[in-house]
């Protein structure tokens, strides 16, 4: 930044002497500063009866806070935390939160509102000037702690011997490193864990409602279905993980309707397995609309079309919905053909 | 309604709604609820279904077709059940100003409850579909409410929100709140797949299920569902607290700090 | 003992209780001298002034309320199952994270009062950020010899952000846990080491049974340690360089006019604190806030619509929202620039606010200290910059809630997201145009108030049947108020060639300069204040209008 060179002319005049100081007399200068006002006095200084209303109210504020207080504990003691009770125009509240709330705020608000009464109205309301001193050290100061430094700098003779500067900040620049090192078992690597789930072939659909295998003719036209794999059950301890990856999204289309051929061939009899994680940033994409076969996901509104594979028609999302092959197996049940061909959720640097 | 229902169970349930809707419709006979169908009288289900479709030809014909087959402005109703008419026709939505707009909205119903069940009488003699559900179907008794919030959460919540505000879909529809919508109607909805919205059958959504979910409903928002800690501020979530915390909460600090601030009034000020 | 201590002990002996704990005091930490400076310091008058206070005190408040929730809350992701009092949510699987932030709710007494303070006083404390930051802006109050204390309320404000992110998502709950998912992905977009990232930020892969932990250290240990550091350097600059003040009569660039802290502000800033904690309580009492049991437990396959982070985080939110979703596949590798270019674009939006007072400065060149504020008006470049960056901000805020805006007022959501796609681009320029204009209208109003007067609504009918509006001289001290700013006059690179006739050499971030100060400061972008000599003129001359 060089401003060494700005020419002076173009910076306003110093302030305070911007139209001459304050002692150029006013008739030269009509804009001249006149100075602080003379102060005026309030009711409470010259009518003693003004102050002492002024003072009693501050007392009376001062003693509800002391009453609401006492409010505060009554309530706290006597009121039942599972009792609801209707307040206008607020509606069925916690009897509890509503009496602590209003009276924890009322005794804290009068406590304000009284030491600002009193300062208001009864302290001195003089206005008082205080001078302001440059922050700039004066020059000789200025120059005696560079000379200080360069003093102390001497001594130390980091300059000279040039072996210690550089090897103490080589030692300095390394040891964070152990640090660093340090936060490596935060996690373990990513390795290829994003790219699978617990989908394999032959992994049966299980409703996610009634926790039973689905059939064909379960699922009708027009109609909306969650699955999860076979086997996962919601106590699982990895539950959360794996349903993060592998919960479906499972809708019956016209097999004429369908307009992706891939997505046909994948289907059984119309009926599709989307992956019901939003490949944008990972919300569990679900708003089917069964008229257009649109989704939108409630997060940030990316919106697939089931029946053209999927593909994003509106909002930030990168690409489409995953897509699980399904069949059926011997006993007539919906089954996994295989994992989910790319990585569901959220597109991924090493995604490819 | 928990009496009337019950006595709907009655042996002389059919006579009772025969003369409630003979009342109702000035002189037109009455038809069966459909759950009720096989109990009922072969004339008189088929004299509803006459005036279901005498019903229909003037009301719905224009867009579905003369035989519900469906035309360029409506869906055929080939199959769709009495459930769907009875969702569709008492929540107002059909039959439809236009079958233009985003989606057909919610609207003040002007069938009366016999005319409608004459409706779905008719749509239901086109083709087998959802009957319309009984109480027991959709009533709290045996519900497992917090089964229901889960249920609710992984089929509804992604478009109706957690407790049922109701939400944005595609291209101006949007998944209506579901804040004093009667829980056969929710039941209806949950069968037939209303619209855009999806169907979920018995056989992935069970009976039971359902039941759970509706029950679960009225738990978070129903008439006496507690918000303890104050305002819902719509159940919206974020935007509306951060509305509320920018405008009352931020807004009274700053008028405090006015005050707090300002200049004591002078004693004498010209 | 020296005997100089010990007479000086004997005669301070028989001073009062007080005096004499103030005495021991100041024998070994030296408290009179600090009293001396600072006892009786001048804080001026102005409701925007206590903006700032707002922020410190909810800041306490955060970490009164924050430090009480932590001993009852467990940050453990163990499953287990809930049998508390919330009917709804019986024998379902949860987090202990969330099983204990049911527990603080419901079965805490005044729990849940807490946690709504908690929260409440979170959501005001960054709206107070931004508010004071912008006042700062707004006013000049960031130029030398504040600018250090600039980027310490920034940080305060970035980190804010963070604490709040953290802190939300730490009850593990359907909505926070679709934000922590959301970031999972932001993370995994950024080229090269996000996969890496992320898979140390979660202990594996999302969600795994880290993170609650994991953020919890961060919420109440790392990110308020810091924060405690800047806000505590901001206060000690505050002090330091004594506060800024508007002109008026009898305010210098020099001096500070205000009342003195003992006991004016003591009384006025300790009672505000009391008013702000009165309030936010109150607000507790009566809003609900974040219901984790109406969302329900966190589960990667189930979300709700209408999934929003808090209002601090929107316009990320808006920002990742309106973006396409460009997505780049080459040689086996992903560039994900749906999702990263929201992700840089948010951190450029925040830096550029951060950095504007050193660009301003250099523009400017002016290396003095400036305790006088600015009105907007006077500085119609900088003010029209700052509405343009809010506009871009609230763009973005009203993308993140698109969904919302969208069903409240019976819009597609698709048009909302489109009209947030142009507005980005379309909304700061138009905001920047405007602005400056209002800001030179106001100049001249200005100007001519000075120079004619105010208007006084009084209509006159000369002799000869004109009629004019009296206008009244204005007062000294209006006088003063209306011309005290200062004007700069654009930075001039001087003649191309110099008295040899040899080219001179302008480096060329000096003609950068050059335009940016003509942008600044040329004919079109102030109006010259009026001058000693055009009012005695116009004064003189005519007489009164």
């Amino acid at each position: 930044m060089s401003s060494q060179d700005i020419p002076e002319e173009n910076l306003p005049a110093q302030q305070g002497h911007a139209h001459g100081a304050v002692d150029v007399a006013d008739e030269k200068n009509p804009f001249a500063d006149p100075g602080l006002p003379p102060h005026e006095h309030r009711i409470q200084d010259i009518d003693e009866q003004a102050a002492r209303r002024s003072e009693r109210a501050v007392a009376l504020l001062f003693t509800v806070s002391m009453l609401a207080t006492v409010g505060f504990i009554v309530s706290y003691v006597t009121v039942p935390h599972d009792r609801s009770i209707y307040v206008f125009p607020i509606g069925h509240v916690s009897a509890l939160n509503f009496a602590l709330g209003v009276t924890l705020g009322l005794a804290l608000f009068c406590i304000g509102a009284g030491a600002v009464h009193w300062a208001r109205t009864l302290m001195s309301d003089v206005e008082i000037a205080d001078e302001r001193h440059p922050i700039e050290a004066s020059p000789e100061l200025r120059a005696k702690v560079h000379e200080d430094f360069r003093q102390g700098a001497k001594e130390s003779a980091i300059g000279r011997r040039k072996l210690i500067r550089n090897t103490m900040l080589g030692a300095l620049t390394l040891v964070p490193l152990s640090g660093l090192m340090l936060l490596r078992d935060l996690g373990p690597l990513p390795g290829t864990s994003l790219r699978h789930t617990l989908w394999s072939k032959g992994k049966l659909l299980v409703n996610m409602n009634t926790n039973e295998p689905l059939r064909p003719e379960d699922v009708a036209v027009g109609s909306l279905t969650f699955a999860k794999p076979e086997g996962l059950e919601e106590h699982d301890e990895d539950f959360q993980k794996e349903i993060a990856k592998a919960a479906l999204m499972i809708v019956r289309l016209q097999p004429d309707n369908i307009k992706d051929k891939r997505e046909l061939e994948w289907s059984h009899e119309g009926i599709v397995a989307y992956s019901k994680i939003c490949t944008h940033v990972g919300c569990p994409i679900s708003l089917y609309e069964q008229q257009t076969h649109h989704v939108l996901c409630p997060c940030h509104q990316s919106t697939f079309d089931l029946s053209d594979g999927a593909r994003v028609i509106f909002g930030p999302a990168g690409h489409a919905l995953p897509q699980l092959r399904i069949g059926v197996n011997d006993e007539g049940y919906l089954e996994a053909l295989g994992d989910f061909e790319e990585p569901v959720g959220p597109a991924f640097w090493e995604r490819g | 309604m928990k009496k009337l229902s019950a006595r709907r169970r009655h042996p002389l349930a059919a006579l009772v709604v025969l003369l409630l809707a003979l009342a109702c419709t000035g002189g037109l006979y009455a038809a069966f609820a459909p759950a009720e169908k096989a109990q009922a009288d072969d004339t008189a289900q088929s004299l509803a279904i006459d005036e279901g479709k005498k019903l229909y030809t003037v009301g719905c014909a224009s867009c579905h077709g003369t035989g519900g087959q469906g035309g360029s402005d409506g869906p055929s109703l080939v199959g769709v059940g009495a459930a769907a008419v009875d969702f569709q026709v008492s929540t107002g939505r059909m039959p439809a100003a236009t079958s233009q707009g985003a989606q057909v909205p919610k609207k003040k119903n002007i069938y009366t409850q016999a005319q409608i069940d004459q409706l779905a009488a008719y749509i239901a003699s086109l083709g087998a579909g959802p009957a319309v559900p009984t109480k027991e179907q959709y009533g709290p008794e045996g519900a497992d409410i917090a089964k229901g919030g889960e249920l609710f959460r992984t089929n509804c919540a992604q478009c109706h929100n957690f407790t049922g505000k109701g939400g944005a879909l595609t291209k101006g529809k949007f998944a209506p709140s579901l804040t004093d919508v009667e829980p056969k109607h929710i039941y209806e909805a949950m069968q037939t797949g209303p619209q855009n919205m999806p169907s979920f059958p018995d056989t992935t959504l069970s009976e039971q299920n359902k039941k759970d979910i509706i029950a679960y409903l009225n738990a978070v928002n129903g008439d006496e569902t507690e918000n303890p800690g104050g305002l819902e501020l719509g159940g919206l979530g974020p935007v509306s607290e951060g509305l509320f915390g920018w405008i009352f909460g931020l807004g009274t600090l700053i008028a405090v700090a006015v005050w707090v601030a300002a200049r004591t009034a002078k004693a004498k000020k010209s | 003992m020296s005997t100089t201590a010990s007479n000086t002990s004997r005669s301070r002996g028989k001073a009062p209780g007080g005096e004499r704990v103030a005495d021991w005091a100041d024998g070994r930490l030296g408290i009179y001298t600090l009293a001396k400076s600072n006892m009786r310091k001048i804080f001026p008058d102005h409701w925007s002034f206590m903006l700032g206070e707002v922020c410190l005190y909810s800041f306490i408040i955060i970490i009164l309320t924050g430090v009480y929730l932590t001993l009852f809350f467990h940050p453990s992701m163990n499953e287990v199952e809930y049998h508390g009092s919330y009917v709804p949510l019986q024998g379902q699987l949860m987090s202990e994270a969330f099983n204990s932030t049911l527990h603080i709710s419901f079965d805490v007494r005044g729990g849940l009062l807490i946690r709504q303070i908690h929260h409440w006083a979170a959501v005001v404390f960054i709206a107070g950020m931004f508010v004071h930051m912008m006042r700062v802006f707004f006013t000049g109050a960031f130029r030398k010899p504040r600018e250090v204390n600039w980027l310490f309320g920034f940080l305060l404000f970035v980190l804010g952000m963070f604490t709040g992110f953290t802190g939300y998502s730490l009850p593990d709950d359907l909505l926070s846990g679709t934000g922590v998912r959301f970031m999972e992905g932001a993370i995994l977009s950024v080229p090269i080491v996000g996969t890496y990232i992320s898979f140390f930020l979660f202990g594996g892969e999302f969600p795994g049974g880290d993170f609650v932990a994991r953020f919890y250290s961060i919420h109440i240990l790392l990110l308020p340690g810091i924060m405690l550091g800047l806000v505590v350097g901001h206060l000690i600059l505050v002090f330091y360089h004594k506060h800024t003040q508007f002109a008026g009569p009898g305010k210098t660039n020099n001096n500070v006019v205000g009342m003195p802290l003992l006991p004016v502000y003591m009384a006025k800033a300790g009672g505000f604190f009391f008013l702000v904690f009165g309030v936010i309580a109150f607000v507790a009492a009566i809003a609900q806030i974040n219901p984790i049991w109406a969302i329900g437990p966190y589960r990667p396959d189930q979300v709700s619509t209408g999934a929003q982070p808090d209002w601090y985080m929107g316009m990320a939110e808006g920002l990742i929202r309106a973006m396409p979703g460009w997505e780049i596949n080459l040689w086996g590798h992903t560039l994900v620039l749906g999702v990263f270019i929201p992700l840089v674009l948010f951190g450029v939006i925040l830096v550029a606010i951060a950095a504007y007072p050193f660009i301003e400065a250099w523009v400017t060149g002016d290396k003095r200290e400036h305790h006088i504020l600015d009105r907007p008006r006077n500085a119609p470049t900088r003010t029209a910059f700052g509405v343009a960056w809010l506009t871009v901000y609230f763009v973005m805020l009203i993308g993140g809630g698109n969904d919302i805006f969208a069903t409240h007022f019976h819009l597609s959501i698709n048009a909302v997201t489109w009209f947030v796609r142009i507005s980005y681009f379309v909304g700061p320029v138009i905001a920047f145009i405007v602005t400056k204009r209002i800001c030179l209208g106001l100049q001249r109003r200005d100007k001519d108030k000075v120079l004619h007067g105010r208007e006084t609504g009084t209509i006159k009918r000369l002799p000869h049947g004109e009629f004019i509006e009296v206008h009244e001289p204005l007062s000294q001290e209006q006088l003063h108020t209306l011309t005290a700013h200062d004007q700069y006059k654009p930075l001039e690179l001087g003649p191309a060639v110099d008295e040899n006739g040899v080219e001179r050499k302008v480096r060329a971030t000096q003609k950068v300069r050059a335009k940016l100060s003509e942008a600044y400061f040329g004919e079109e972008s102030q109006i010259t204040k009026p001058s000693v000599e055009e009012y005695k003129e116009i004064t003189s001359g005519h007489g009164h209008h």
